[in-house]
């Protein structure tokens, strides 16, 4: 030991500095949490008598979906899949060939301020309402059906894809774009040749990503008009018929594990 | 070739990176640019294509001043200044033939460069260039799997094959081992002596600066402190350029121990 240092009294206790440094302030945040949470859970009326009760019923509910039943004597179950499919497909390319000029806008190293801020207006725009929300609209707006659900799940697919693509070129390595640049290419070579390879597989595995969740999503606007699978499921559950119910879930359960399959390995692909 | 009058750059932080530097440049001479980090060497060679706008201050490339160019004026002679840079800047998921012909991107419409249909004539100079540089059986790897040396000789083809009189590069050995940094160095000075080049060498390494250049220019804190030749660089210099340190091993004149290209 250097004989200099060994005369120094060096303190033996370090604690790592608080994240909040005022302990009064600290502390009331901790006590004031503490008390909102007990008093949310007071609020709540919790009926264990309710809770119950509801077993029985639920196990009742439960056991009329099994056997599932694959039968589909009305073929509706076969054409409201077809249907959620091409749904799912032509909702995935629209919202995602709308969302590659909004994504290029959105990004600020290309986009002036004035288009940046309109094309981050319009994300946020579509990012706000759910698919839900926006297929109740655009079944008020174009009626019953398949045509509803598409857009509906077109716009979510723009909120979607252009804030990921655009937020993948914000965090692109800038001197392979200056390398671009300075050859005196024109911005869209320069697009093309410094941008687009640096962003493209990230873009085809969130392509599949997407078109998993417009499938799954598809369901969903089914219920509230939007057409597709959704629709059926909803008819089967109104009609009682438990057991077809349950193998539409069947069907949604295969068809989007699969496609989770399929884009794993196309992600793992195109690295 | 190249002159600057009066360049001047502060960013919008507030930071003055150049301050009024002349500076002038004949034909073919290869010029190494030293000095400490932060001495604004990057600013200087991006302000000569306007890869960084300069705030003040004119910059002529053969008597055309680039300076008050329109941005399609600027691309069309940005094609005349090769730029190579440190970490290479590959578009690592292009393949090398790619990576070549974008030198090319300023020469040809944007559906050809879509469609990597080049003029015969580009492609034929791209393999030459490989050639030269000895990465002939790399054409269709991608860039992200050649080593640092190969794929700053890529970045050097991408340069050349612009057909540009004057180069522009940022630090081209600062992410090289010793041995590598040395024969691309050689590299760029044969390459520019075969083509009659002009050019600036951004350089941290003086040993690296003395060996392969005919004219240093020590910039700190954005002026031009030094301008003179390589041997010119005493104790004296080297502390007026990077302040108070024991120089007496950097300028000891070191051997070039020769080694072909591999």
């Amino acid at each position: 030991m250097n004989s200099e240092t060994s005369l120094i009294k060096y303190p033996r206790h370090w604690r790592k500095p608080p994240f909040i440094k005022s302990s009064k302030l600290r502390w009331a945040i901790i006590m004031g949490a503490l008390i909102y949470l007990f008093a949310a859970f007071g609020s709540m009326e919790i009926d264990v008598e309710r809770f119950i009760k509801g077993i029985p019923r639920g196990k009742r509910f439960f056991d009329s979906f099994f056997p599932p039943n694959f039968a589909d004597h009305r073929g509706v179950v076969w054409d409201g899949i077809l249907e959620s499919v091409w749904m799912a497909i032509i909702s995935t390319v629209a919202g995602i060939a709308l969302s590659v000029p909004i994504g290029l806008g959105a990004a600020r190293n290309l986009a002036p301020l004035w288009v940046y801020l309109s094309c981050r207006g319009v994300i946020a725009g579509s990012r706000t309402f759910p698919e839900i929300i926006l297929a109740i609209f655009a079944v008020k707006l174009f009626g019953f059906g398949p045509f509803a659900g598409f857009i509906a799940l077109s716009i979510g697919t723009i909120g979607f894809f252009a804030k990921l693509l655009a937020e993948d070129i914000e965090n692109m390595n800038e001197e392979q774009a200056e390398a671009i640049k300075a050859t005196g290419a024109s911005w869209f070579q320069w697009i093309n040749y410094a941008i687009q390879p640096q962003v493209m597989p990230r873009m085809i595995g969130l392509s599949v990503y997407r078109l998993d969740i417009n499938f799954r999503e598809s369901a969903v606007v089914g219920i509230v008009g939007g057409g597709g699978i959704g629709a059926t499921l909803n008819t089967a559950f109104a009609r009682y018929e438990f057991d077809t119910a349950a193998a539409i879930l069947v069907v949604i359960i295969v068809i989007v594990m699969s496609l989770e399959y399929v884009s794993g390995y196309l992600r793992k692909w195109v690295q | 070739m190249l002159r600057l009058e009066k360049l001047t750059k502060q960013y919008k932080t507030g930071d003055q990176a150049l301050i009024d530097v002349d500076l002038e440049i004949p034909k073919s001479q290869v010029i190494a640019l030293i000095g400490p980090s932060g001495a604004g060497k990057s600013t200087l060679i991006r302000c000569i294509n306007r890869l960084v706008e300069p705030t003040s201050g004119k910059v002529y490339l053969n008597d055309l001043e680039l300076t008050s160019l329109s941005s399609r004026k600027l691309r069309k002679n940005r094609r005349r200044m090769g730029m190579i840079f440190q970490e290479y800047a590959l578009v690592e998921r292009l393949t090398v033939m790619e990576n070549v012909l974008s030198g090319r991107l300023g020469y040809v419409g944007f559906w050809r460069s879509y469609f990597r249909k080049f003029p015969q004539d580009d492609i034929k100079e791209a393999y030459r260039l490989l050639d030269r540089v000895g990465l002939m059986d790399m054409v269709d790897k991608r860039a992200d799997e050649l080593s640092g040396g190969q794929r700053q000789r890529v970045g050097i083809c991408r340069a050349l094959i612009q057909n540009p009189d004057l180069l522009l590069i940022d630090e081209p050995t600062a992410s090289l081992d010793p041995k590598t940094s040395r024969q691309i160095m050689r590299l760029i000075n044969e390459l520019c002596e075969e083509r009659e080049l002009a050019a600036i060498i951004n350089i941290h390494d003086v040993q690296l600066a003395q060996m392969f250049s005919q004219r240093v220019v020590g910039l700190e804190l954005g002026s031009v402190v030094y301008d003179g030749p390589p041997d010119g660089l005493t104790p004296d210099v080297l502390t007026k350029i990077y302040g108070e340190e024991d120089w007496s091993a950097t300028i000891e004149k070191v051997e070039d121990d020769d080694e072909e290209i591999i």
